[in-house]
């Protein structure tokens, strides 16, 4: 039966993580956004107050009836939301919720999980020749005896700096494209593994964004996350390839939810300024008979609910294992572009106040500008829901 | 009305009963509409047989209490919104005037006094097309669904009627019509206008689009009507009203700009230039993919807010947004899709330019399509 609003327990689980966003995480957001680079120890106690399931019931499907239907994925983006609305530098920047750890998790062998699902592990993908074109990637993995010997240099890798594990993504043999990429478990600490760099970002600062390079870097053959094979036909290669990038329709409506967090507080400490300021919103006038601040405020509304919507509808598709890429894409799509949109009309509507530091306006501007980037750029997402909808193949419609 | 239900799960799941119903509705808009959609617009008249075929099924019977000769079904405004856009699919107009006499019998079974239901929803239930309306818009810039300027004065036991309704579907004919009006010192109230009493009078009128719902002015200059015509027998939740009319233009947006999605994906994909089909092209399929991801918004926010009308819980400002959202997104998709079209879209060999027009007037349509 529809029915588009959350269950009583995923509502509660929401709110109580709004209220660790507003007192654990707020009180936090300009001293790291100042001090990029500077560890926000401060969120190693949300990141225990959060695995103690005392506010959350993140970790667990919470479904009222039964674990299929509004089950992990539901949850996950609800807890998105509410902790980015506190502040999406900080979620990011909370340690052992490495998108490596989802990774370790979801392909490891019992062994690889034991010994290192519980680090902190970040995700090594990116190239500075190879960012959405993944299957692009030249950091090469050879086997020598009982180790595989890596070469390469990986970018923008979050928490790259802080973590203790990686898990980076390299080629068996360029020549067999795709099929050949596989992604291996790196200690930090490693000789030849090297921190080479942190980025100075446009937003999220207090999240790290690391270059590694691997130089000869030598680690042993179990570290290999799957199996080794390479599929011998053009078959196999892009079914090996397109398990690996399914993980992304998983993430990408986690990803999006963080825009939906990020907007949410932009127009909350908008209205509440403008309300300062006199303004009323009836919801009921129509839009060309309404003042434009008042207009621009029900539109910016309205945009937000459709883009929540479209991010609780993936999810709710995941969690009754419906095959959702499409609308993985669609709604990482409309909320990057939501996210940004919402956030930079705001600054401008509260004018100084939203332009200054001040106020954190012009911090969730900058912040929700990488989650339209980051998990696939907008651009990669009109590809794919357009090749979906349209029945090309990535050779047909480039 | 179900009511409210405490701990639901989120649910994007059809009832076995709507899935039905959706493939019957999807049927009848295949057949019976979309071919003729062309000429009902150009000629401004829909053929005669078509509202008769409409009422075969059983629309505004469904919701009627059995005792009054109806289905005795559960009123569902998420099972309206979901007849609404499968119709729609067919032709956006023919739709509005097809489901014009359940949204009066809608709002008779949500705001009508017992004795109104009695004598007015049996008409409904004869298994002929009743011509029944509904009207609230004004013809002046800047009219609000708030604040009609149509008055009504007690006079006697009854009222006096004053003033000019526009964009009513099936104006021309109906000979029920549900009237809002200012009544002087009392607030906002609905009368039950039956045939053309002294007094009013009906003009069709033609606009940009929507040719074959058969849109007409109604002007009223000192039109006395009976006690028991008031509506519910006192003041009228305009607002209510208002809120569960725009999920039904809502709907109808999302049926003709679902309708827009899937001409404008065959065409692109057959439509060759440069040596391979448009659809080739990013500047063309990135629009196509903007289209679907929009449309699927419209289509969540109008469910969510009759979702929670359907609930009993309040859904005025979901209602609010979804319309606003629907009016801005679906004039865009409009255009779009003529767009998509070149040249071919300005020509009305290609439906897209009426739907460009019938578009429009989801900003403009209040008080029609009551779910």
């Amino acid at each position: 039966m529809i029915n588009l609003e959350l269950s009583d327990k995923h509502q509660e689980t929401y709110n109580n993580l709004r209220m660790v966003a507003e007192h654990m995480m707020r009180p936090y957001s300009r001293k790291y956004d100042r001090e990029e680079h500077s560890y926000p120890k401060e969120m190693e106690d949300v990141a225990k107050l959060l695995d103690s399931g005392a506010t959350a019931r993140a970790s667990a499907p919470g479904s009222p009836r039964g674990a299929v239907k509004n089950g992990a994925n539901l949850l996950a983006v609800s807890a998105y939301e509410a902790l980015c609305w506190g502040d999406v530098g900080l979620m990011l920047a909370m340690p052992g919720r490495g998108l490596g750890n989802a990774a370790i998790n979801a392909v490891g062998t019992p062994e690889q999980i034991q010994q290192h699902g519980s680090s902190y592990a970040a995700m090594c993908i990116t190239e500075p020749g190879a960012g959405s074109d993944s299957a692009n990637i030249s950091t090469t993995a050879v086997l020598d005896g009982e180790e595989w010997v890596l070469n390469g240099e990986k970018i923008y890798v979050t928490a790259g700096g802080r973590c203790d594990t990686l898990v980076v993504w390299a080629t068996l043999d360029k020549s067999a494209g795709k099929a050949a990429i596989k992604s291996f478990i790196v200690k930090k600490g490693t000789p030849g593994c090297e921190v080479t760099r942190l980025e100075h970002k446009m937003g999220i600062r207090a999240s790290d964004t690391a270059a590694i390079s691997f130089s000869d870097c030598r680690i042993p053959r179990e570290n290999l996350l799957g199996s080794a094979e390479v599929a011998p036909d053009a078959e196999g290669r892009k079914k090996a390839f397109g398990g690996v990038m399914q993980t992304f329709d998983n993430t990408r409506p986690p990803v999006a939810a963080m825009a939906i967090g990020v907007a949410r507080a932009a127009l909350d400490l908008t209205r509440e300024m403008l309300a300062d300021e006199g303004l009323t919103l009836d919801f009921e006038t129509k839009p060309g008979n309404s003042s434009a601040v008042q207009a621009e405020i029900y539109r910016m509304e309205a945009e937000w609910q459709a883009a929540r919507l479209l991010v609780q509808k993936a999810a709710w598709m995941a969690d009754n294992k419906q095959p959702n890429s499409m609308e993985a894409s669609m709604c990482k799509a409309k909320a990057g572009r939501m996210g940004n949109e919402v956030t930079l009309r705001c600054v401008e509507l509260c004018q100084g106040l939203g332009y200054s530091e001040d106020q954190l306006l012009e911090k969730f501007a900058r912040d929700s500008k990488i989650i339209d980037i980051f998990e696939g750029t907008q651009q990669i997402q009109q590809l794919i829901v357009a090749r979906r909808l349209l029945g090309k193949s990535s050779s047909e419609l480039k | 009305m179900q009511p409210e239900a405490d701990n639901l799960l989120f649910d994007l799941t059809l009832t076995d009963e709507q899935r039905m119903n959706r493939e019957t509705m999807q049927r009848f808009a295949a057949a019976e509409m979309r071919e003729r959609a062309k000429s009902a617009d150009a000629e401004r008249t829909v053929p005669s047989e078509f509202y008769a075929k409409s009422a075969e099924l059983g629309l505004a019977v469904l919701p009627v209490p059995e005792a009054l000769g109806g289905a005795g079904m559960a009123r569902s405004p998420v099972s309206n919104a979901l007849i609404s856009e499968d119709l729609a699919h067919g032709d956006m107009a023919m739709a509005l005037g097809a489901i014009s006499p359940l949204a009066l019998v809608n709002t008779l079974l949500d705001q009508g006094s017992d004795a109104q239901r009695e004598k007015y929803l049996p008409q409904f239930c004869t298994g002929a097309f009743r011509a029944a309306t509904t009207a609230l818009l004004e013809p002046r810039a800047t009219f609000d669904p708030g604040q009609p300027q149509t008055r009504a004065t007690r006079s006697g036991d009854g009222f006096c009627l004053n003033g000019t309704k526009c964009m009513v579907p099936l104006g021309r004919d109906a000979d029920l019509v549900l009237v809002v009006a200012e009544l002087a010192g009392e607030g906002p109230a609905a009368f039950l206008v039956e045939g053309t009493p002294a007094g009013m009078q009906r003009s069709s009128q033609a606009h940009m689009g929507l040719g074959s719902a058969q849109l007409a002015t109604l002007a009223f200059e000192q039109v006395e009507l009976p006690p028991d015509s008031l509506l519910g027998g006192g003041p009228f939740n305009l607002r209510r009203f208002v809120d569960l009319s725009r999920l039904g233009i809502c709907a109808l947006a999302v049926g003709t700009c679902q309708a827009i999605l899937d001409y404008v994906t065959g065409y692109c994909n057959e439509r060759m230039a440069f040596g391979e089909p448009i659809s080739h092209r990013q500047s063309v399929a990135f629009m196509i993919a903007d289209i679907a991801i929009e449309l699927e918004g419209m289509r969540l926010m109008t469910w969510r807010a009759a979702a929670r009308a359907e609930q009993g819980l309040d859904f005025h400002q979901e209602a609010y947004l979804a319309k606003l959202f629907c009016a801005e997104h679906a004039m865009k998709i409009g255009t779009d899709g003529v767009q998509l079209l070149g040249g071919h879209g300005f020509c009305r060999e290609h439906p897209v330019e009426m739907w460009y027009r019938n578009l429009r007037s989801v900003a403009i349509l209040d008080g029609v399509a009551s779910l």
